[in-house]
């Protein structure tokens, strides 16, 4: 190549965005409506309740989800991938049981931790090698994965409860600066995804791929391997979401956790990852999870049944999916 | 005698484009007559207008002497139009019968219930096929299982079965295999026989000589002729499709080649590329003329690693270069401007940044992390060179307009600094002024940068305009080359259509 400058056209025409544009475009991104929507309902709350704005109430509503926070950042990623991952509560199920396993076989802490994240790890990737390499769609691969974990977990362990676990075990039941562990371990896996995805080449390539994977391949990047990526850190995310789960109780019980893959699908799609693939972000599915359980707060404190919700949430998917669809069809007709 | 369908002035328009021009065309019954033009002349447009798929924005449709207005496909279904697309549209789960009877299947009642009469589905499909003197085909079967040239016929008699007089076939023969052409044939005539109108679209000279009574010649969504067949000769029509002048969309600059930078050998991959041989120099446009389904694109596929080559060579300036996937092809600094920019070329929820870095990324990257300082220039400067307009490198493509997508598409490959760039119909679906920008840009990468360009193209101006020397496709082989002084429209459609005659010219 020579070093001469390439061809230029033409002078073109350009309007830039002035500052009140962009703060809009913040406000009414769907990170800002969530994080309005927090701030309102912890205000008016507050407002109206005393002991809803007691800081142990306050604490509770960023810490009781933090593990479905966790699993919602590796789920989204995996989403953006154009991918979904429907055994969640089983790995969970299993990973946990396995945690509690190893510290009482006399295994250190801090192994018992790390083991199960490695597990994870190592399921993420079985799974992607069956998306990517295989080409099976992802709900069917986690689908079989699903039960497969499921029906192993109830064969070898149904119905037992592991307790007696030492006390340095108890990882979720610490507290680092005051603030409970879980929600440190939430701030760090949503501010590392976020920075992950938003500034790494993976990253750009896990949208480009989840947006148009034919166009993606046919810009030189590894889609496959692309995809085995994100579920690798999915399975990683799982594992850490497993070990909170695992700890911050004095007991783990051999099972599934009931619907806990749909709460976590529900986090993402809430939080603004499109279903269909290559847009969302993972700082808007943490923000979903903390909204969804500033909810149920509410609805305690407001002396509605929390049965409710489940349809709160179901409204939310459809309001969220629905906007999401009109925003696309507003754009395909430009 | 009045002609069962009779079109005057029909005129359509589209977001910058005026498909028909006050268009018209009128066929008998009993008549097979031939449509034809280039690609973009206009026949879609109009056999959607007839099909009702489109309406006309102005202009009179007659149909057995009466005014029509169709709102939709269904109308002109009830009247007897019936339409066999290039892309059969067939359910592969649902068996012949059921294809050939969807959506009006005979019904029988059980006391308040009706409910559909299989035994009558299957004795009718059975009548049918036989009426086309098929007798071969189990109805009970998966259209799924059956071969292009089968499903082909399930289509002919679905239109049957809605008793169509008027019966559209879009490039019938495209797919088809010789002795399914044989049989094609013989079914056309046999309905002309039991006087349907056929309006019969093809590419092939050859097979309109055979069938056809009249034909019907379309350029630029204009009316050119109508003909008795018997009245006109292939240098004829193809003068007529063809025949206007090239005007100065083409800033073609002077070339002196270089030394090649691609050379293929005998390249191979069933079944659309055979035995291909050719080089590219530095410096200089090729450009690949062809028609729909003649092996253009796959080529390129092959070349560019998304279909490896099952054999022969790619030498990429003089070196032996393995390639099986697009990355390999990137890597050996080969860039590719796919032909569907919305599906291939772009991530369309992506912005420009984002999208004019794509191919770059590992590049743009330290310790893996992307330096947005640097995207964000060469984002910049991609608007710049290429003036796309846009009010920020943040802008989503999805909302650029579809010339200045393809210039995004454009700048992510040269962000590449490939060596060797494909161009498959760059300009498709783009207004004038984008397009000679474009040419601009393409001629001054050739001559002023030394980028080697093969570029594959439906318009044969822009083939001729464009190109130093023109390689023709028919049936997935090379089978003539002209140099620019020499290439003329004549000559390069000829090559591309012509009857058969494999003497064409070869370098």
């Amino acid at each position: 190549m020579t070093a001469t400058p390439l061809p230029k056209i033409a002078a073109n025409s350009t309007a830039a965005p002035t500052w009140t544009r962009r703060l809009r475009s913040i406000i009414f991104s769907q990170e800002g409506i969530l994080a309005i929507g927090i701030i309102l309902l912890l205000v008016v709350m507050s407002l109206g309740f005393e002991r809803f704005r007691a800081p142990r109430n306050l604490l509770d509503i960023f810490q009781a989800n933090a593990y479905i926070a966790v699993a919602a950042v590796g789920m989204s990623i995996l989403i953006i991938s154009g991918n979904i991952d429907i055994s969640v509560g089983s790995l969970v199920g299993v990973l946990a049981i396995l945690s509690g396993t190893m510290v009482t076989s006399g295994f250190p802490a801090w192994v018992s931790w790390i083991v199960p994240i490695i597990v994870g790890g190592i399921v993420g990737a079985v799974n992607g090698f069956f998306v990517a390499y295989l080409r099976i769609p992802s709900i069917v691969v986690t689908l079989g994965m699903s039960s497969i974990l499921k029906g192993s977990l109830i064969i070898v362990l149904g119905g037992t409860t592991i307790y007696n676990m030492p006390t340095d075990f108890f990882l979720a039941q610490q507290a680092w600066l005051g603030i409970p562990s879980p929600i440190w371990f939430m701030i760090i896996a949503t501010v590392v995804g976020a920075l992950w995805m938003r500034y790494s080449a993976t990253g750009r390539a896990i949208y480009a791929v989840g947006g148009n994977a034919e166009a993606a391949r046919l810009s030189g990047i590894n889609s496959q391997r692309t995809t085995m990526t994100a579920f690798i850190i999915n399975g990683v995310m799982v594992g850490i979401c497993s070990v909170m789960y695992a700890t911050q109780f004095n007991s783990i019980q051999a099972s599934v956790p009931p619907g806990l893959e749909l709460q976590v699908i529900t986090s993402a799609v809430v939080g603004g990852v499109s279903i269909l693939g290559g847009t969302g972000t993972v700082i808007g599915s943490t923000l979903a999870t903390i909204l969804l359980r500033a909810i149920l707060s509410s609805m305690v404190f407001l002396s509605v049944s929390p049965y409710w919700l489940k349809s709160v949430q179901g409204v939310l998917i459809l309001v969220t999916v629905l906007v999401d669809i009109l925003r696309r069809r507003r754009v395909n007709r430009q | 005698m009045t002609p069962i369908l009779q079109l005057d002035n029909i005129s359509k328009q589209f977001p910058g484009v005026k498909a028909l021009d006050n268009v018209r065309f009128e066929m008998n019954t009993g008549e097979v007559h031939a449509l034809l033009g280039e690609n973009g002349a206009g026949k879609s447009t109009l056999i959607k207008i007839i099909s009702g798929v489109y309406k006309p924005d102005s202009g009179v449709m007659r149909f057995d002497g009466q005014p029509v207005v169709f709102n939709n496909p269904r109308e002109a279904q009830s009247k007897g139009i019936a339409t066999i697309y290039q892309e059969l549209s067939l359910y592969p789960e649902l068996t012949v019968a059921e294809n050939i009877f969807m959506g009006h299947a005979p019904k029988r009642s059980i006391g308040p219930l009706k409910v559909i009469d299989w035994k009558t589905i299957n004795e009718r499909a059975v009548e049918l096929l036989a009426s086309l003197h098929i007798y071969d085909m189990d109805v009970r079967r998966k259209v799924g299982s059956l071969n292009v040239g089968n499903r082909q016929r399930v289509e002919i008699a679905k239109a049957l079965s809605i008793n169509a007089r008027v019966l559209i076939m879009d490039e019938p023969t495209a797919a088809l295999t010789e002795s399914d052409v044989e049989q094609l044939f013989q079914i056309v005539r046999l309905l002309k026989e039991r006087n349907v109108g056929i309006i019969y679209i093809s590419h092939r000279l050859q097979e309109v000589f055979e069938l056809a009574d009249r034909v019907t010649v379309l350029r630029d969504g204009q009316y050119v002729d109508t003909r008795p067949v018997s009245e006109t000769s292939e240098e004829n029509l193809i003068s007529m499709m063809v025949g206007r002048t090239i005007d100065n969309l083409f800033p073609k600059l002077p070339a002196a080649p270089g030394k090649p930078v691609l050379e293929v050998r005998n390249l191979n991959h069933a079944p659309l590329t055979k035995n291909v041989s050719f080089k590219v120099h530095a410096g200089e446009i090729v450009g690949i003329a062809g028609l729909v389904g003649s092996g253009r694109s796959e080529l390129a596929q092959v070349i560019f690693g998304m279909t490896p080559a099952q054999s022969g060579e790619i030498l990429i300036e003089g070196q032996r270069a393995d390639i099986r996937s697009p990355g390999q092809a990137v890597k050996m600094g080969i860039a590719y401007v796919p032909e569907d920019r919305g599906t291939q070329g772009l991530i369309k929820q992506m912005n420009i940044r984002e999208n004019a870095s794509m191919a770059v990324l590992r590049s743009l990257s330290r310790a893996s992390f992307i330096k947005f300082g640097e995207e964000r220039k060469l984002a910049k400067e991609s608007i710049e060179q290429l003036s796309i307009r846009a009010y920020s490198p943040e802008q989503i493509v999805n909302k650029l307009s579809g010339g200045n997508q393809q210039k995004v598409v454009i700048s992510k490959w040269l962000a590449s600094k490939p060596r060797l760039l494909i161009m498959d119909e760059p300009t498709r679906g783009i207004d004038v002024g984008a397009k000679s920008e474009i040419h601009r840009l393409m001629s001054e990468l050739a001559v002023k940068h030394g980028l080697a360009v093969l570029m594959i193209s439906s318009e044969l101006p822009e083939v001729l305009g464009m190109s130093d020397r023109v390689l023709v496709m028919r049936e997935g082989q090379i089978v003539a080359e002209f140099d620019r002084a020499e290439a003329t429209q004549e000559k390069v459609a000829t090559a591309m259509m012509s009857s058969g005659q494999k003497a064409a010219v070869t370098a």
